[in-house]
């Protein structure tokens, strides 16, 4: 490859310096050149501006082009070829940017329309009263007004449905949550009792199990009340929910329903109130009963713990006390009895000094409790009230829709009526125009038919007519074509026969031999002449024939040839023979003349004889190289040139030359009538 | 025609020969019998004959331009 490249890179160099070789000899050679260059050059720069300036034109009205649209469809319409160049160089135009934004909007607008009427009509009970503008017929307001009453005693149903079901679970909940409360009231109570006198009699056994069974009793009786509580707390949110969702479909039907759940949910929600609040009471009485007897449990125990410290053998179960008490012991307790006893005087004492004071914070926090109490009796007392109210007002609205529903169906009838009565007054109007309208048409109707059946029958006839004559008329052709193919085929077998005897005139013509004329060409003739009777023509044409012809016959062109060649010799011996040179030595001369001059056999002639020509000599070569060449005519033509004495020697020649040509030309105008005549035979007259 | 030529000739020649031959003939008659069997009369006779021969020719070749002119007085 190295190689290839070396010797590319010398075959270029060579080349190069090949070239600038030439170049320098061409330089030396023409120094004009550099001129021309140079002005060339400034040619150049001219070419060179000129594409610049269109490049540049072009490129910025692209670019003008993408940027404005409307410019790109004005370039598009002016300058032809420029939608395909900017198609080409910016893609295809853009939709105008404004209709599609509107269209948007519009869209937009139109889809908002149609969602808040989509909201507003299932709100409205009739429907009529949406549309704008355009009645629906009334089958169609029948239909819808069915469907939705259909629609509403559905929703109604089961709604009532649903509600009756959470009304009664809810029912039962709150039944249940009311029986657990009292039970666990009940509970409470007896226990506050049992307490009660567990503090105030004597501390046995059986009451201490009894208040223990009455405690077990009363916690298990507030959990089963508290689960009921809870549970009809979730039934009663539940109906909440239930009377909610039904409130929110809205339909009328269902509203009693509703109005009476939510007064049932009230009542329920306020019995349960009630109950918890009794049993909140319960609670705090058995609470402060309870820390009574906490303290009272407390001291107890005090005592206890004092006794036991102070006489520790002893257990401090007041069972188990029987007589083992020592008289120390015995003494020791009653000391101790006797100290408890002032200390509980002293505390006494404390406690009536700070009785009122103890009283006052007492009240103070009772009355706080009370005010807290109050608080919330009053929140619920409040809920109750406007729970009530709001029902109330609800039941009155109802009772207000169901009187205007009443008086507006009462106004709904009376228009009714009176579009009824109306209605069937612009009927009758109706019917009765109607009535003249169809009778007009009817009778109209009766009319045209009446009209299109005679026309029918009137066309029928000329049908008919038509027909008939149509068929006449064809039969009329088909005869007559009939008749004139007779005619045709009779022309056609007139031209054929004349066509038969031109050709045997033309026969006729072939049986001259050397030297013996044709046969006479009467009979030809006459034959001709027989068949041709119509045609003026051929008749002229066949009278036309030279009399010799006919008589006689004609000589055929070699016999003429013949004739002539031996004519040539004598033409050429008399040529100086003429009306002024005709003696005796005239004729030697002439006879020297011809023994001494030679001229060309045969010489073509030109086409313009000049005075030269006329020479006998020459003529007679020219006539011979005619005749040699099948051309009679121009030989009889330029024999007709001779004059003097030669003329007269070739005058017989020429007679018979000019007979022979005359009756070729006739025979030959004859046989091209009787072709014609054939062909247009052939073809339909 | 030519043969007309032709028998001019023939014509012409058997004429000039027969009238030479016969002007030859007197000739020679009239040297014997009148002029001494001089030759004069001789070639004045076969002269005569030739010439009157080639006079004949002549005119029959000539015969065909010949115009016979008749002179047509004024009246």
């Amino acid at each position: 490859s190295l190689a290839a490249t070396l010797t590319a890179l010398s075959a270029d160099v060579s080349e190069d310096t090949l070239c600038l070789s030439l170049c320098d000899s061409r330089h030396r050679r023409t120094k004009t050149d550099r001129c021309l260059f140079l002005s060339g050059g400034g040619a150049a720069k001219v070419v060179a501006a000129g594409l610049v300036t269109v490049g540049g034109g072009i490129g910025g009205t692209i670019l003008y082009a993408k940027w404005d649209n409307k410019f790109r469809a004005a370039v598009e319409n002016n300058v032809p070829y420029s939608d395909w160049l900017l198609g080409l160089a910016l893609g295809p135009p853009s939709p105008k940017s404004g209709l599609p934004i509107k269209k948007q909007y519009k869209d937009c607008h139109e889809h908002q329309d149609t969602s808040v009427t989509a909201a507003v009509h299932p709100d409205t009970e009739s429907p009529t009263a949406t549309e704008p503008l355009k009645e629906r017929p009334v089958e169609e307001v029948a239909a819808i007004l069915a469907q939705q009453d259909q629609e509403e005693q559905d929703i109604a149903t089961s709604v009532s449905a649903s509600l009756e079901e959470s009304l009664t679970s809810s029912a039962k909940a709150t039944l249940q949550a009311i029986g657990a409360q009292e039970a666990a009231l009940q509970a409470i109570t007896r226990h506050t009792l049992k307490l009660k006198e567990a503090m105030e009699a004597e501390e046995k056994s059986a009451q201490w199990k009894d208040l223990e069974a009455a405690l077990a009793d009363r916690t298990g009786a507030v959990n089963d009340a508290e689960t009921a509580l809870s549970k009809a707390n979730e039934a009663l949110d539940s109906l909440k929910s239930v009377i909610d969702k039904s409130k929110g479909l809205k339909v009328s039907a269902v509203r009693p329903l509703v109005l009476a759940a939510e007064e049932n949910l009230h009542n329920m929600v306020v019995d349960l109130d009630k109950v918890v609040t009794k049993v909140h009471s319960a609670e705090s009485e058995a609470k402060i009963v309870s820390q009574y007897s906490e303290l009272v449990n407390e001291a107890k125990q005090q005592f206890q713990r004092e006794v036991s410290s102070l006489t520790p053998e002893i257990q401090a179960n007041w069972k188990g006390l029987t007589g083992k008490l020592s008289s120390d012991d015995l003494n020791a307790l009653i000391a101790h009895a006797h100290r408890r006893i002032d200390q509980l005087n002293r505390e006494l004492a404390e406690q009536r000094v700070r009785e009122q004071i103890h009283i006052d914070a007492a009240l103070e926090q009772q009355k706080l409790e009370d005010q807290k109490a109050l608080e919330k009796a009053v929140s619920t007392a409040l809920q109750h009230i406007k729970e009530e109210a709001r029902l109330e007002q609800e039941r009155k609205l109802s009772e207000l829709r169901e009187v205007m529903e009443a008086e507006m169906r009462t106004q709904l009838r009376r228009q009714a009526a009176a579009h009824t009565d109306h209605v069937r007054d612009v009927l009758k109007v109706q019917e009765q125009e109607l009535r003249v309208d169809a009778e007009q048409v009817l009778s109209s109707k009766m009319l045209e038919q009446e009209t299109r059946y005679r026309q029918l029958s009137q066309e029928q006839l000329d049908n008919f007519t038509l027909d008939m004559n149509t068929a006449y008329a064809r039969l009329k052709g088909m005869e007559e074509a009939i008749d004139s193919h007779v005619v045709a085929e009779e022309e056609a077998r007139k031209a054929h026969q004349l066509w038969l005897s031109v050709e045997a005139l033309n026969y006729t013509l072939k049986t001259a031999n050397a030297d013996i004329p044709t046969v006479p060409l009467e009979g030809a003739a006459q034959a001709v002449r027989d068949s041709c009777h119509d045609s003026d023509f051929a008749l002229a044409l066949s009278s036309a024939l030279p009399e010799e012809s006919l008589h006689r016959g004609v000589y055929s062109e070699a016999s003429l040839r013949a004739r002539f060649n031996s004519l040539r010799s004598l033409a050429r011996r008399v040529a100086l023979i003429d009306e002024s040179h005709n003696s005796l030595y005239q004729y030697f001369l002439s006879y020297l003349q011809a023994a001494l001059l030679f001229e060309e056999k045969q010489e073509a002639p030109p086409a313009q004889l000049c005075s030269e020509d006329l020479d006998p000599f020459k003529l007679l070569s020219y006539a011979s190289y005619c005749l040699e060449h099948g051309d009679l005519e121009l030989a009889a033509k330029l024999v007709n040139q001779l004059r003097g004495e030669a003329r007269r020697v070739v005058e017989d020649w020429l007679t018979e030359a000019r007979l022979t040509l005359e009756t070729r030309q006739v025979v030959s105008l004859l046989s091209a009538y009787a072709n014609a005549v054939g062909l247009g035979t052939t073809q339909a007259p | 025609m030519a043969d007309e030529h032709g028998r001019k000739w023939d014509r012409c020649l058997a004429d000039t020969a027969v009238k030479t031959v016969t002007g030859l003939g007197v000739g020679i008659m009239f040297s014997v019998l009148f002029f001494k069997r001089r030759t004069w009369p001789v070639s004045l006779g076969s002269g005569l004959g030739l010439g009157m021969g080639y006079a004949n020719c002549q005119h029959d070749f000539r015969s065909p331009y010949l115009i016979h002119g008749r002179v047509v007085k004024d009246q």
